[in-house]
């Protein structure tokens, strides 16, 4: 808990900077939206109707889709000295503010129309013009509706926030996803606490403002002014000072399961150890958001696995090589194609596996997926996100011809439970996963070897790799340093003795070091 | 001062108003006196262009109101109607000191003249400059609309039916009020309304409107003795007609 709470300040500082922003610039675009809309009643519904559609499109959709966008983009404006960032803050600022335009511009327009006809009479005749009219009487007057859209937007937009880690940029989501995949329910609580305590915070500050203006309570407005002022300015300063950088930082990318997390305190620091260079993780991000995120020099560091690339990167259908074939085709497909480097292959393989109970699979007489295609019309599998999406499932449905009674996408960190709570027959484990040790499950043998290998992989991008040598080769002595009975430990000191990922780091370093001594 | 002239409102080809000329001398109030749709309102609204007429013109002083922006020409011509329309987030004072400080007065002429608008529509400035609208009966609501309308000293006021929606006593009480208002400030005035007895009280003359047609006008009396058509003497007898149903009530039975 202590060490959550060490992060708060941090990550709480990088969810206020998000939302603040993408509130301002959402603010600032939908009101003078609004009001124009209301002097051009016909151009009303197709606005109106583009700010909905953006909104049904769901949170977490809209904030990745943002990354290939903005890495499009910003392919165009390098050429102008502009940078775009394909991953971290600015897609989450664009996603999040386009997220927050529909309820202030919906409540900006209700707002100027419930004004009392009679009134914008009487404004016009005291000798108004039409800008006077809005300043004086139809802001002020339509303030209380639009300043309630303002506040649904804020609270969308904080709980939202949240969900801007896996595209990389940090936020008290960062409590949430590692939380959720480590089994720390502290650090989850953490995150969820402090999200909607700083949506109340910050609605109740709005709404303390608009109350004082409106009701000219000079001691309230004046208050929440200053609190408003100090949480922008806060926020604007910490954001430019973090902007303006402090020498070169190697960025460690992680995806969202525990041996991941583990592995970017590792590189990182055997990086620190070694070069003395400084470093920065940027935890849970997306399966391919993490190898783009690389391509584009958004991340510097982070470690895959050899089957991953050689199914959903290459996009290979045909049946793997063996484990060395497929690393020496791996690493020439990667530094030919994209410039990545890999710099060490772990030592372990961390593979797909289909996994039972023990008891239910000897109960069945299971012992390979050849046998389970027979029965699998009658059970149930649970897969991660992104499994019944892989190349690697699709060729495991086809050359076993398996078919399950039903397909169940959950998060990882609850699929081990629900296989042993028996709400599941079958999931797609991790190899290496401390759990199936722990939960006793069986591993169904791939008789026909269709699922590649999985060599866990340190990859190094291409300007890293040129401009800091020195941490190419102080990664080249994690290859082959750990093995997979190691990794499954420390996952499982992780999942299930409640370590943190950065003790069972420490702990892995000094395996590793002993060994090598 | 008010010269109407060939003035004309169409909408969709439909006449509300069709070439309608009149003259409002100095210091004379006019009373536009119709039904509902004879015209009485938008007429009233072109002379302000609040509604911008098809064709004719509205000269004020000899000066053809397109030559000034609506704006700009609203604030030098005092604009009253039925539903007030003050702004209810402003005090009864800031509402009277709108149009001078739309004019850029300075700020102790405002409060001066704010003052004396108050004092003038007997309402104590005490107890009224910085109560809220809400606070306010409707007759004294209306009282602050004539005020506001009065602010700038405007050379011409226009009020649509500021009476209509008080109950009668209150409204006998604003209309003797406006009288004295008047013949104090020696007020230019197009004044609309459809109740006769209000136009014979109010009216130096009146001009009755049917169907966006000029009928007839002339002072309350010419009216009376000479009406135009059947029209016009038709509606300049309902006053005496209702009197004598009352008379009746009066005389009783036994």
């Amino acid at each position: 808990m202590s060490e959550q709470l060490e992060l708060l300040p941090g990550y709480l500082t990088a969810h206020l900077q998000l939302s603040l922003a993408a509130l301002a610039i959402g603010a600032s675009v939908s009101i003078p939206l609004g009001v124009w809309i209301t002097r051009r009643p016909r151009l009303e519904p197709g606005i109106l109707g583009a700010a909905s559609v953006i909104q049904t499109v769901p949170s977490l959709a809209l904030l990745a889709i943002m990354v290939p966008v903005l890495a499009a983009l910003g392919a165009q404006t390098t050429r102008f000295g502009l940078e775009l960032r394909g991953i971290g803050f600015a897609p989450a600022l664009i996603a999040l503010s386009l997220y927050s335009l529909l309820p202030i511009l919906r409540n900006t327009v209700a707002g100027i129309r419930s004004v009392d006809p009679a009134l914008v009479e009487a404004a016009q005749g005291v000798g108004m013009t039409d800008r006077q009219r809005l300043l004086h009487v139809e802001l002020p007057l339509g303030a209380p509706v639009i300043v309630a859209g303002v506040r649904t937007a804020t609270v969308w937009v904080v709980g939202t926030a949240t969900l801007s880690t896996p595209i990389g940029a940090t936020s008290l989501g960062n409590f949430i996803f590692s939380g959720l995949a480590t089994r720390n329910d502290a650090a989850v609580l953490v995150g969820c606490l402090a999200s909607a305590g700083l949506a109340l915070l910050l609605d109740g500050v709005i709404r303390t403002l608009e109350v004082g203006v409106r009701e000219r309570r000079r001691g309230l407005a004046v208050a929440a002014t200053v609190v408003l002022t100090g949480l922008f300015a806060y926020a604007g300063a910490t954001l430019a000072l973090s902007r303006s950088g402090s020498g070169p930082v190697v960025r460690i990318g992680s995806k969202t399961f525990t041996e991941q997390y583990i592995l970017a305190e590792l590189l990182a620091r055997q990086i620190e150890e070694r070069t003395g260079a400084a470093t920065r993780t940027v935890p849970s991000l997306g399966s391919t958001v993490a190898f783009d995120a690389l391509v584009g020099d958004d991340i510097d560091v982070y470690v895959d696995y050899s089957g991953t690339i050689w199914a959903t990167i290459m996009k290979r259908r045909d049946l793997p090589p063996q484990r060395d074939e497929v690393l020496r085709t791996v690493g020439g497909f990667l530094a030919e194609e994209h410039g990545v480097h890999l710099a060490a292959a772990l030592g372990f393989e961390n593979t797909y596996a289909l996994a039972m109970r023990k008891d239910h699979a000897r109960e069945l007489s299971l012992r390979s997926i050849s046998d389970l295609a027979r029965v699998a019309p009658a059970l149930e599998i649970g897969g991660d996100y992104e499994f019944f999406q892989r190349e690697e499932w699709r060729a495991l449905e086809s050359r076993y011809g398996l078919s399950f009674g039903y397909e169940r996408s959950m998060d990882p960190a609850l699929m081990y439970g629900a296989l042993a709570n028996e709400e599941v027959d079958v999931i797609s484990a991790f190899s290496t996963d401390g759990r199936i040790a722990a939960y006793d499950l069986a591993v169904l043998d791939d008789d026909l070897g269709v699922i590649p290998p999985y060599d866990a992989i340190v990859l190094v991008g291409s300007r890293t790799a040129r401009e800091h040598p020195q941490v190419l080769s102080a990664l080249r002595e994690l290859d082959g340093a750990i093995d997979a009975s190691t990794m499954r430990l420390m996952n499982q000191r992780v999942d299930g003795d409640g370590a943190s990922p950065s003790e069972a780091a420490l702990q892995l370093l000094s395996l590793v070091r002993d060994e090598a001594r | 001062m008010i010269r109407i002239e060939a003035l004309t409102k169409r909408y969709d080809g439909v006449a509300v108003v069709e070439d309608l000329t009149l003259c409002v001398d100095r210091g004379e109030l006019l009373v536009l006196l119709g039904g509902s749709g004879s015209g009485k309102t938008t007429t009233l609204k072109m002379v302000n262009r609040l509604i911008e007429p098809t064709s004719g013109c509205v000269r004020i002083a000899g000066r053809d109101t397109r030559e000034t922006a609506g704006p700009l020409l609203r604030r030098n011509i005092g604009y009253c109607f039925q539903q007030i329309g003050l702004f209810p987030h402003m005090t009864v004072g800031e509402n009277v000191a709108i149009t001078p400080s739309l004019l850029g007065w300075d700020e102790g002429r405002i409060r001066r003249r704010v003052e004396k608008l108050l004092e003038l529509v007997e309402l104590p400035v005490g107890d009224f400059r910085d109560r809220k609208p809400s606070a306010l009966s409707g007759g004294q609501q209306q009282r602050v609309g004539l005020a506001r309308a009065l602010a700038a000293e405007p050379d011409v006021m226009l009020l649509d039916e500021p009476f209509g929606a008080l109950d009668p006593l209150i409204r006998d009480r604003l209309q003797a009020s406006f009288r004295r208002i008047r013949s104090e400030l020696g007020l230019t005035a197009l004044f609309v309304t459809h109740d006769v007895v209000e136009a014979m009280i109010l009216g130096d003359r009146i001009a009755v409107l049917e169907a966006g047609r000029l009928a007839q006008v002339g002072t309350p009396r010419e009216l009376l003795e000479a009406p135009a058509n059947d029209h016009v003497a038709e509606l300049m007898r309902t006053p005496l007609r209702r009197a004598a149903v009352i008379e009746d009530l009066g005389a009783g039975p036994g």
